[in-house]
């Protein structure tokens, strides 16, 4: 008897542990390119191990039943008759809306640190009462600091991205952004809803017609990275990228102040 | 008042077509409705198949090299709305809901004949309107979503076709679902009280409810969306002062108890598979009715988890992930009970069994990433790429269509009087385990990785992860042969199946195999235990006849 | 319980027929519930449109209340009138019944004409803006149901003679079942005028 209870705690513990290193070694994400990224690899390294457990544990239990209550040639009769019991019953029911409840909350920590409850309606990129802006995702800011965000406005196509740097008067179809600062874009479609996607920042947002959408982040690694259209736009959404070239301060300085319409 | 119920409802039992031409005629018996819904529905699925083949060959290079990148979008809009709306929805509800439900109940058949035979009768002309759209001037290309402003934007002819195509489909669903209310909570022979029911009953009460409550939706949303085609009208075109996100809102309300409509259905019916063949009753009889009830009201208040890049305001996503992520819990006692109900069973290992159990992993897979995808923020990287593909490629494939062939290989005995042939049963099974798990399982990774859904290019780096999945594809299309081969060999020399080869408990088992058309000689059994396996006076009976 | 109530007992008849309560009218509710929640899905649309979507410059959506508000009571006045139908013919009187079923169609008929008449003296079209445009999708939805109510009023008081025709005292469901059609047809619009004129 005791044995048996040891051997089901040895396995569960082997399949959490299981679990636990496939969650913390085996890496199934991109580079981590933004401020937003980790706190987002931290969701998923949660959610992936809460899954491994749960889905070995159930594999196992059913592969085990089909070999030891398995009807062996010749044997007829039934099973236990046994219709239910209140208490196991009562046990899976409270256990998932626990763990249920606690992945919810935790997720919704997760998306305040990514900046997602942030109000948006007073973004100084509003020029007019009038004119709507539907949320994108939103990082808790540097705002704080007094460091101003740079502002970029975004306009998507059938199918190309277009990137307006207002400061400097000018309209770009490579995005560039110096590292480690906070970048604030404000989104709308000429035509059908397009989206933007970095994976190696895990943002995404909708761009619509008729309404901006505004997606704000920080990139924390210098590099070039794709910016994918992730909502069906026509027949070349497949091939509709643009690139976002994350830089040194001083390099972006560089590019600005080329491609910046100088006053006459 | 009362109203009598002739034993076939006028429709004279000499007049009727005798042998296969029965089954290509205005039918009023819901046995004969329900195999012309499933093969009517199998050949749509081997349609829905061939486009995905098609897909799977062009996804096989990373360039759009197959066809063109229009076709490309007809292709996947077609295989979409076909594999939902003429193979699962009407195979797992139209099919056994009409041909287990009058058993069930201990009826002669469904409570509106003659609407059942409509409903059944919509289906091929759509299906076969959408297929041929594609010659007129091409088929709709916007997805299966059919988003506007690119539904109204791409070639009218298609999209609008496709819009009444669905709309009559649509039609055809809600008519089933007063059906089935009807025939559940009024047609129940006397002394049969709900909690006495079959499983299958109450999945699908519920799911009939949700058809009658969300499909209207998509019926006035469509036409709203029609009408800014043809009439230049604004509802959803932002130029005209429309609103994009209120078609999104509109379309899922629908779309989303969709998905629940394709798979609790196959929930029931997995239900009335497991304890047959593990000889044990359906654990927990009870709270698998309320866990019904509840997917079913939650059911109903989880749509926006579909638009959380839309463009929604952040309380509305908290609200949306929280009430989705509870749906985990009323769809986990179902699964945890029927885990219970194989413990400590007979179980004998056949081809239906093998498939309830692949569905049982298959599902618990997709029910995880479901709860991940449920949470906002891991939504954000994942949403529209090839992790939702795979997330419910792993539910309807994974669940319903396997809980479909599952369902095939334990009632074919009954409606045809013979038996499917076991080796190739699990020949099926297997080849169809292995190559489905081969498609879609790398999906994950490939959408976790930056490529995003609906595409016929991709960055060269994840060719060879697509080059897998479309061999896993290529499997799932050849274990399509070993389930034709037997089905019809079986048809001609299969084994006699009996009565009752399963030594089972519910009401279709207690007569002929075929049953007569009016279900049974005599009085409609009273079951009061469908499930009482290894209850010693109620399988003694059972428990003497030889064990297949 | 006992075995005995889980074994089939065998009759040894042919013609077996059961009795049930009628469910028809429980099938037309049913559906009626689906036709509500189709007419639900504009109302959302609209009010959601109303709550988000301003009506742009210049724009006119004017909508007088004189018409509408005929028509209600015209509409309320046939559900009465509908109703004294069923009860004549409870009371087995075919003539008086079918009296009020075609009093009911003619206003039925008068309530499409006022609708017309409305229609043709709004100063905004179809595609004119938003509001036009769900306007008369949502009025034009609701006057095809009550195109399809009258056929069938005029289809049932036909039915309603007293020689030949199948409706009766005996035989009341299909009067029963076009008049609860009928309130239901009333109901939305009273749910329309609100929503549309009144808010």
């Amino acid at each position: 008897m005791l044995n048996k209870n040891y051997s089901l705690f040895l396995l569960i513990s082997a399949i959490i542990g299981i679990s636990f290193w496939i969650g913390f070694n085996v890496n199934l994400l991109p580079q981590e390119a933004s401020i937003n990224a980790p706190i987002y690899d931290e969701l998923f390294k949660i959610l992936f191990i809460i899954g491994l457990i749960l889905f070995i544990g159930m594999s196992l239990i059913i592969i085990y039943s089909l070999f030891k209550f398995r009807r062996t040639n010749g044997q007829t009769g039934d099973g236990i008759y046994l219709e239910g019991n209140l208490k196991l019953e009562i046990i899976w029911t409270v256990i998932p809306s626990i763990i249920v409840l606690i992945v919810g909350l935790y997720s919704y920590d997760i998306y305040d640190r990514m900046g997602g409850m942030k109000e948006l309606n007073n973004h100084e990129m509003m020029h007019s009462d009038s004119e709507k802006i539907w949320a994108g995702i939103s990082e808790s800011s540097n705002e704080l600091s007094g460091i101003e965000n740079l502002n970029i406005e975004v306009s998507a196509m059938q199918f190309a991205f277009l990137f307006n740097y207002p400061k400097g008067e000018f309209i770009s179809g490579e995005l560039h952004v110096p590292v480690n600062e906070k970048i604030s874009m404000k989104m709308e479609s000429k035509d059908v809803i397009h989206a933007f996607w970095v994976p190696e920042f895990r943002i995404k947002q909708d761009i619509i017609p008729g309404q901006p959408t505004i997606l704000n982040f920080t990139p924390t690694k210098v590099g070039k990275y794709p910016i994918i259209c992730a909502e069906l736009c026509g027949p070349y959404h497949g091939g509709m990228r643009a690139s976002i070239i994350v830089e040194e301060p001083s390099d972006y300085e560089n590019w600005f102040n080329q491609n910046k319409k100088t006053k006459v | 008042m009362t109203i009598l119920i002739n034993s076939k409802n006028e429709q004279k039992e000499s007049l009727q077509p005798k042998g296969i031409l029965r089954y290509f005629s205005f039918s009023l018996d819901h046995k004969v409705i329900g195999i012309q819904y499933l093969v009517c529905g199998f050949l749509f699925y081997l349609v829905g198949g061939s486009l995905a083949s098609a897909i799977r060959i062009e996804l096989a290079s990373p360039m759009s090299d197959f066809m063109p990148r229009d076709v490309y979008n007809q292709v996947l809009t077609l295989h979409g709305t076909i594999m939902i709306f003429l193979w699962i929805v009407p195979v797992v509800n139209g099919a056994f809901g009409n041909y287990l439900i009058p058993f069930y109940v201990g009826a002669r058949d469904m409570a509106f004949p003659r609407l059942n035979a409509v409903a059944f009768w919509l289906i091929p002309p759509s299906g076969l309107m959408l297929i041929t759209s594609y010659f007129v001037d091409g088929a709709a290309q916007a997805g299966w979503t059919a988003y506007p402003p690119l539904s109204i934007t791409t070639p009218q002819s298609g999209q609008i076709i496709w819009i009444l195509s669905v709309l009559l489909l649509g039609g055809s669903s809600i008519f089933g679902g007063i059906n089935f209310i009807a025939t559940i909570l009024k047609l129940r022979r006397p002394g049969l009280k709900l909690m006495q029911l079959p499983m299958y009953c109450w999945a699908m009460l519920g799911t009939s409810i949700l058809v009658v409550l969300s499909t209207p939706v998509l019926a006035g949303t469509l036409i709203l969306l029609s009408f800014d085609i043809v009439a230049n009208t604004g509802f959803f075109n932002p130029v005209l002062g429309g609103n994009v996100v209120v078609y999104q809102h509109l379309f899922w309300f629908y779309s989303h108890p969709a998905v629940y409509i394709m798979v609790l259905p196959a929930f029931g019916l997995v239900s009335e598979i497991l304890p047959i063949h593990c000889r044990k009753p359906l654990f927990g009889y009870t709270t698998m009715v309320f866990s019904i009830m509840g997917i079913v009201v939650l059911g109903l208040v989880v749509w926006a988890h579909h638009m959380f890049t839309s463009g929604t305001p952040p309380w509305m996503r908290l609200f949306f992930t929280i009430a989705t992520a509870f749906i985990a819990v009323p769809t986990g006692i179902k699964f945890f009970n029927w885990v219970a109900t194989m413990w400590g069973g007979k179980i004998s290992i056949n081809s239906a069994i093998l498939f309830s159990c692949g569905f049982i992993l298959n599902f618990v897979f997709g029910g995880i990433t479901g709860v991940a995808l449920a949470q906002v923020p891991f939504d954000i990287h994942v949403h529209d790429t090839y992790f939702v593909v795979a997330h419910f490629h792993y539910i309807v494939y994974g669940g319903s269509v396997f809980v479909i062939f599952s369902s095939i290989y334990h009632w074919f005995p009954k409606v045809t009087g013979r038996l499917l042939n076991e080796t190739l049963g699990i020949l099926h099974f297997a080849i169809t385990f292995i190559g489905f798990n081969l498609c879609f399982a790398p999906q994950h990774w490939l959408g976790l990785n930056g490529m995003p859904r609906r595409v016929a290019e991709y960055d060269p780096q994840f060719q060879l992860i697509n080059q897998v999945s479309s061999l896993g594809a290529l499997l799932m299309a050849i274990s399509t042969i070993p389930f034709l081969i037997n089905i019809l060999l079986s048809l001609k020399n299969g084994k006699k199946a009996g009565n009752n080869p399963w030594n089972a408990l519910t009401p279709e088992w207690l007569t002929t195999s075929p049953p007569p058309v009016e279900n049974w000689e005599g009085e409609a059994p009273l079951v009061k235990e469908p499930y009482g396996y290894g209850n010693p006076i109620i399988s003694k009976q059972e428990n003497t006849k030889k064990a297949i | 319980m006992t075995s005995l109530e889980n074994t089939t007992e065998i009759k040894q008849s042919s013609e077996v027929t059961e009795h049930h309560d009628d469910f028809r009218m429980f099938g037309l509710i049913t559906f009626l519930i689906a036709d509500g929640m189709t007419f639900a899905g504009f109302f959302a649309a609209y009010l959601t449109y109303k709550a988000v979507n301003p009506l742009p410059e210049g724009a006119i959506y004017e909508l007088e209340l004189p018409i509408p508000t005929l028509n209600t009571i015209l509409l309320l006045v046939s559900s009465a009138t509908f109703h004294r139908a069923g009860k004549a013919l409870i009371n087995k009187d075919n003539r008086t019944s079918q009296k009020w079923l075609l009093f009911t169609a003619f206003l039925g008929i008068t309530f499409l004409i006022c609708q017309l008449f409305e229609y043709f003296n709004l100063p905004f079209s179809l595609t004119d803006n938003l509001f036009a445009s769900t306007f008369y999708a949502l009025t034009g939805f609701h006057g095809l149901h009550v195109t399809l109510g009258t056929l069938m009023i005029l289809i049932i008081s036909w039915q309603t003679r007293p020689k030949g025709g199948i409706v009766s005292h005996e035989n009341m469901f299909p009067l029963e079942a076009v008049e609860l059609y009928w309130h239901f047809v009333d109901g939305i619009w009273v749910v329309l005028f609100i929503i549309l004129y009144l808010l």
